[in-house]
């Protein structure tokens, strides 16, 4: 394959951009649009989310994983490298967003006509601002028959600031106006500030893993070149590296003879645990060293799950299926742990309940996995009180991220617990019921403000474990779908926090202990309990479902046991049909987790926590 | 032991499931031709020695081919079973034609028992006496103890429409709601005429859980057919297929399902009665007193071999005329006029065919052989298994010994058997024994 020269692309004709955009509001389609106009891809008809390389991300129609690719584009006469960054969409992902943003000049902030400024518009719009982006917003689906552009560019105007006048509207599914776009980016979107005659400092951004070739670290030159043989050193671990090979995204990689200052690309170094390229992290020149760029705070988790094999047997696999996830998707955080139900497992923190839905798919897409996952908990903190565990911990506060760690009020001080600032901009019809719906979870109002005629933004200070299982789908089932929702991190506060357990015939099942706020413990556990009464099959014997404090029982309810269950006829038809059913209930006790002697379907506890929605 | 099948009914009934037929004219000359040449043909591929032959899709009667099957001792057919359909809608002639090929075929035991299905419609007494002159010496009616009255089900009685009527046309009611065909006196006169015939040997249906019917509905009727039985019942709980009329009726809410804790309630009282009544519960439905068991049904339950024919015939049999010795499994044409071709052109209208593994007879045994007051003796197990015992299988500490500590099952010098409670619950037994037995 000829390598491409990409001397030819001085820091002048280079754009560095990304498109951000609420959700649905077609950052893929215009991606897709962006690469045919530029001669990237080929144009058809099936280049839908070509970015979207994760089989979950086309199923589900998100971007979890940030993608890069080099478009060559001719303006007025001068040939230019535009570098997009295609980004999540998801709340769950936006810590991929500021990631991104780092290594541009400028975004693309796309907004639907139809629907308007959404919750992640709002949050995505101050992750550019407060990196000093220049801003191109864009209006799509103007093809829509409720597309009502001009409603949206008051919007924008009246919550960004930024002149109706600026904003380009377009169809991205039709190629309407996209051409415009290519040319405000030119216009608008400063080059980089850099100089190839400096130093090597490049920003690694990302990274994925290759079983063949190792670790491939995305990166942006901040200045300086590279190339092929050079000796390179990581400023965090200060390890040296020899480069094998660098090259652009095209969107697959294209070898290139140089990198150079202000240019985005791949690189190769023989690196062989993603780790090594950790994110943010600053490459330089062996003996030429550099000051590094300011990096990035790692990705936080908010929510936390136990995950076991469903075999012990398969321990061993399981392991080695999350080792290769996690080694491309680096924001969750994996620690042993095992159990004496469950036995050995792993604890893992999660961004949000989306990603940890999508990494469990993922696993059983990718690697045919199947697992059992505890009940979603987030990090509370405990402030201690007991000399003992203070000598035992070595400190005096300690996070409890399963509620098997849960010290008990006697040798604590104070439960703290993670809260997020969350953003909701919802037609002004349902603010009652929302309102309503975020007192029930404890949330405090701290902004309301009407974007335009019928809209509005309000913000609430959210516990976090009040919006982590279900709230997004509860605000869009009352909201007929309309109301959007985001959160940025806000600290702990002091909480009553108590540890639930729920028991079957007295056997506490692990999978659903939870940490909880005292005033919510009751109804929780009758909901539970109650969940639980329809989910589990009944059983020779009866089943006592209860919830409990300590020793105190809060709540109880009884399956009764099979009187009767014999098929009344069986002779002269043919039995086949019946033995397949039979044998597929044989088949399905090896799926069953048994607690004392209730058999519980492997599936029975997520179904259990997913709230009310489902109904 | 054959079973052959005549797959026409009258009428289909809104319960029933089975593959019947209601067509106008039934060329009955042309199918027992075809009955004939089946039960020659799959006689001579099994060369039958020991066992039982069927003859009869199963179903509620109307105007009928029969289909049938056959049991066997050594050396010949033990049994021969007129199932349906509506066997009884057929011709005795018809009848007389299946067992003299049987006959004819192998050696049909001295008293080798010969059951036809009927139905209260078309049981008159020259009718049943032409069965009796062709060879049928047993008679199992769907009385529904209740009879028959020819009309739809009502159309949306969502509170119990049995409950204010009188005894007698409760009766009839419940037959309606069933869509059956005769009438509650006509019921009790067939069963009057039968066991004139067929002394000893006529058996009864009776159908509990009907939607609406209550417990005393159901003690009612069960004291009705006491009074009127012969020396074996059989009480089948009524299942709600998919697809049948009655299914729709429930699921669409025009009538009401009734609750499980009933459906146990009326089961136990079924038992209770007919156990103090003389009877011995020797199969999950079936009670029978003075010794009066169906030899046929037993030696299914036992896994015993048996040949269909007719019509959606089901077989379980090794091929010995072929020089085989793996037991199949073998469904014959659903269709009457596509079986009919097929048993023109091949001699027999086997659609499927699949050989049973070793492991798949000892699945279907334990299933069956569970169903049954005596359950899985050693040497019917060692039979199957020479290899592996009962005791090496379900002896072991493992889900089997669970369930006998909890008093569901029993593994002793007889054989392994479900207790009286465990009988009633066995389905919820069987998937811990299966999976048990799979990792033996």
């Amino acid at each position: 394959q000829e390598k491409l020269d990409m001397s030819t692309y001085p820091v002048e004709s280079i754009r560095n951009f990304s498109i951000i955009a609420h959700v649905d509001h077609g950052k893929s389609t215009l991606a897709d649009r962006l690469l045919e106009i530029t001669g990237t891809i080929s144009k058809t008809d099936r280049n839908k989310q070509v970015l979207d390389k994760l089989q979950v991300e086309r199923e589900r129609g998100i971007t979890v994983k940030a993608q890069s690719a080099s478009l060559f584009y001719n303006h007025e006469g001068i040939n230019y490298l535009l570098n997009l960054i295609d980004t999540p969409g998801h709340v769950d992902f936006s810590y991929e967003v500021s990631r991104s943003l780092s290594a541009c000049q400028g975004v693309i902030l796309v907004v639907d006509a139809n629907e308007g400024i959404q919750a992640q518009t709002v949050a995505n719009f101050y992750l550019a601002f407060e990196a000093q982006l220049s801003i191109i917003p864009v209006i799509n689906k103007i093809d829509l028959k409720n597309a009502d552009p001009e409603r949206v560019e008051k919007q924008i105007e009246k919550l960004f600031d930024i002149p109706t006048d600026e904003c380009i509207r377009i169809s991205a599914k039709q190629g309407t106006n996209v051409e415009k776009v290519l040319q405000k980016i030119i216009e608008k979107i400063p080059p980089p500030q850099c100089n190839t005659a400096d130093p090597l400092k490049a920003l690694v951004f990302d990274s994925t893993f290759d079983h063949y070739r190792g670790v491939i670290a995305n990166i942006a030159l901040f200045g300086g070149e590279i190339a092929k043989g050079q000796k390179i050193v990581s400023a965090h671990s200060k390890k040296r590296y020899e480069v094998n090979e660098v090259g652009i995204l095209t969107p697959n990689e294209q070898p290139t003879h140089k990198l150079y200052a202000g240019q985005v690309g791949y690189l190769i170094a023989g690196m062989k645990e993603v780790t090594e390229a950790q994110i943010g992290d600053t490459l330089f020149l062996y003996k030429q060293p550099v000051e590094p760029l300011p990096g990035f705070k790692s990705a936080k988790p908010m929510v936390f799950a136990g995950m076991y094999p469903l075999d012990q047997t398969e321990y061993n696999n399981l392991k080695s299926a999350l080792e290769r996830l996690t080694l491309n998707d680096s924001s969750v955080t994996i620690h042993r742990d095992s159990s004496v139900a469950l036995g050995a497992g792993w604890r893992l923190g999660f961004l949000g309940l989306l990603h940890m839905e999508v990494f469990n798919q993922r696993l059983e897409q990718e690697y045919n996995m199947s697992v059992i996952l505890t009940a979603p908990t987030v990090p509370y903190k405990a402030v201690l009180s007991s000399a003992k565990l203070k000598k035992e911990y070595g400190k005096d506060q300690i996070t409890i991220i399963s509620p098997a760690q849960f010290p008990d009020k006697f040798s604590v001080s104070e439960y703290l617990e993670p809260t997020v600032l969350g953003t909701i901009v919802t037609p002004h019809e349902y603010i009652g019921k929302i309102i309503t719906l975020c007192q029930d979870r404890r949330a405090v109002q701290k902004d309301m403000l009407y974007i335009d005629e019928n809209r509005v933004m309000l913000k609430y200070l959210f516990p976090l474990n009040e919006i982590v299982v279900d709230f997004y789908d509860a605000l869009k089932s009352l909201s007929s779908g309309y109301a959007s929702f985001d959160y940025e991190d806000a600290g702990y506060q002091s909480a009553d926090l108590i540890k639930m357990d729920i028991l079957l015939n007295g056997n506490p099942v692990e999978e659903l202990a939870t940490i909880i706020h005292n005033d919510k413990a009751y109804a929780a556990g009758k909901l539970l309990c109650e969940r639980l009464k329809e989910t589990i099959p009944r059983q020779l014997f009866e089943i006592a479902i209860q919830a409990a404090i300590g020793k105190k029982i809060i709540a109880r309810e009884t399956l009764k046991a099979y009187r009767k269950n014999v098929v009344a006829k069986c002779y002269g038809g043919d039995i086949t049909r019946r033995m397949k059913l039979l044998k597929r209930q044989a088949e399905g006790k090896r799926l069953m987790r048994k607690i004392g002697n209730v058999e519980v379907p492997r599936d029975a506890f997520i179904r259990v926590l997913k709230r009310e929605t489902d109904k | 032991a054959p079973c052959p099948q005549w797959p026409y009914c009258r009428k289909r009934c809104a319960y029933c499931s089975f593959n019947t037929y209601v067509v106008p004219a039934v060329d009955e000359a042309a199918v027992r031709a075809c009955l004939v040449r089946e039960a020659q043909t799959l006689l001579r591929l099994g060369q039958v020695h020991r066992w039982v032959y069927t003859v009869g899709s199963r179903g509620a009667p109307g105007p009928s081919v029969p289909s049938c099957s056959f049991t066997a001792l050594p050396c010949s057919v033990t049994s021969v079973f007129f199932g349906g359909g509506t066997p009884s809608l057929a011709s005795p002639g018809t009848v007389a034609a299946v067992l003299e090929a049987v006959a004819g075929a192998a050696r049909l035991a001295a008293g080798a028992e010969v059951t036809l299905e009927a139905n209260p419609s078309s049981t008159s007494t020259s009718r049943l006496a032409g069965f009796r002159a062709a060879g049928v010496n047993r008679l199992s009616i769907g009385v529904q103890v209740r009879g028959a009255v020819p009309a739809a089900a009502p159309a949306a009685p969502r509170d119990p429409i049995v409950t204010a009527l009188s005894p007698q046309s409760l009766d009839d009611a419940e037959l309606r709601m069933l869509g059956r065909e005769h009438t509650a006196a006509e019921a009790r006169k067939a069963v009057e005429v039968a066991r004139g015939l067929f002394p000893g040997r006529t058996s009864i249906d009776l159908l509990f859980g009907l939607p609406g019917q209550s417990r005393d509905a159901w003690a009612q009727r069960l004291e009705a057919a006491l009074r009127l039985c012969d020396d074996h019942i059989s009480v089948y709980q009524l299942t709600l297929e998919r697809g049948t009329a009655l299914a729709a009726q429930v699921r669409g809410g025009a009538l009401p399902a009734p609750p499980p804790d009933l459906l146990a309630d009326m089961y136990q009282t079924a038992r209770n009665v007919l156990v103090a009544a003389g009877f011995r519960h020797y199969e999950v439905s079936n009670f029978a007193r003075k010794g009066a068991l169906s030899t046929h049904n037993l030696s299914y339950w036992r896994g015993d071999q048996y040949i269909g024919v007719g019509p959606g015939a089901h077989g379980r049999f090794v091929l010995r005329g072929e020089g085989g010795c793996r037991r199949e499994a073998r469904v014959q044409s659903l269709e009457p006029v596509a079986w009919m071709r097929e048993v023109q052109s091949q001699g027999h209208g086997t659609r499927t065919r699949a050989v049973l593994s070793p492991l798949e007879q000892l699945e279907e045994l334990l299933t069956l052989g569970l169903r049954t007051d005596e359950g899985i003796t050693h040497e019917r197990w060692g039979h199957f298994s020479p290899q592996l015992s009962l005791q090496a299988v379900f002896g072991e500490p493992g889900e089997a010994r669970a369930l006998q500590q909890d008093g569901w099952l029993v593994l002793d010098s007889g054989g392994l058997r479900c207790t009286w409670a465990g009988l009633a619950v066995l389905d919820s037994l069987l998937p811990d024994l299966l999976w048990q037995l799979q990792r033996a």
